[in-house]
């Protein structure tokens, strides 16, 4: 889950400052608070996800190609979620926005399609009658995932495109000259 | 395998989620009590693994064509509870608590597959 590269230095030390409180002092908080849950549930569901599929295709590929199949697109979905939810940022909450989006309308389209037709899928995914193998989380997450990123604060200022420098730099080591007023 | 173990350990983390959600709902992050609630489930999960492990070197055999399902199921249900318990420790908030109780419940969940697999059921 550690993205190691990332500017890590104010994850030391900072657990006394409540998450996202200080802009400045996080980084971006998409994994802290409700975002730590959320981080979890999809880091489990990917790991979850990508060993049963990998066990599917690599021993039973021909039985039911187009589940395991999905499968696997299920649990690449979920790593790529995971991954924007830890690294946190403008640009990963509006990557993330859109894989969420995708996310659900593949538990839509999937779940439909194995109630209308259950013969298509012979053996069942992740997505199969809405998730309901996994509790539904399979379709709670993506809406959870939406309500968490959709921020509504966050995206004000967003939809401007001139803060993208300053929210998603990973570069801003304390001093900003292209803050300060000159003259 | 065990049934009796496979229940207690169920029980058990069902209990834990119940009381990490109580937590969390009265906005109290996770304590030191509950890190002892960890430590019993995850005892308890550490004993369930030495015994799936020991029957299968016994020459134990899941029914069906599914030991390595079975194996990856006892690997995630001991990694489960310790996994959330760190993830609780870098967030000191009722969310860290409702982590904790997101993975105990489904850690009971995952009790209830690994009986399946282990009867021949495919996960």
């Amino acid at each position: 889950m550690a993205d190691g590269s990332g500017p890590a230095t104010e994850d030391r030390g900072d657990h006394g400052s409540s998450p996202g409180s200080t802009p400045t002092g996080t980084r971006h908080g998409l994994s802290s608070g409700p975002g730590r849950l959320l981080v979890t549930l999809y880091a489990i569901f990917t790991v979850g996800a990508a060993s049963r599929s990998l066990y599917q295709l690599s021993t039973r590929f021909d039985e039911a190609p187009l589940a395991y199949l999905l499968s696997a697109g299920a649990a690449l979905v979920y790593a790529f979620i995971t991954v924007a939810l830890v690294r946190g940022g403008e640009l990963a909450r509006r990557f993330g926005l859109v894989a969420c989006a995708v996310e659900l309308a593949g538990v839509l389209v999937v779940g439909t399609w194995t109630v209308l037709d259950g013969a298509a899928f012979p053996d069942s995914t992740v997505w199969s009658t809405y998730g309901m193998g996994y509790l539904f989380l399979p379709l709670i997450l993506p809406v959870t995932g939406l309500i968490w990123l959709r921020r509504p604060g966050v995206d004000d200022a967003g939809n401007e495109g001139v803060d993208d420098g300053g929210d998603t730099g990973d570069d801003d080591g304390g001093a900003d000259p292209e803050r300060t007023p000159r003259g | 395998m065990l049934t009796p173990l496979t229940i207690a350990v169920a029980v058990a983390a069902a209990l834990l989620g119940l009381w990490c959600a109580v937590a969390a709902l009265r906005d109290q992050p996770v304590k030191d009590w509950h890190y002892a609630g960890i430590a019993v489930v995850t005892l308890l999960t550490v004993v369930q693994l030495v015994v799936g492990v020991v029957m299968l070197a016994g020459g134990d055999r899941p029914d069906g064509d599914s030991t390595a399902v079975f194996v990856s199921y006892l690997v995630s249900v001991t990694a489960c509870v310790p996994l959330v318990g760190l993830v609780a420790l870098g967030e000191r908030s009722r969310w860290g608590s409702a982590t904790v109780a997101a993975g105990a419940f489904l850690l009971a969940i995952l009790q209830l597959r690994l009986h399946d697999v282990w009867g021949g059921g495919v996960g």
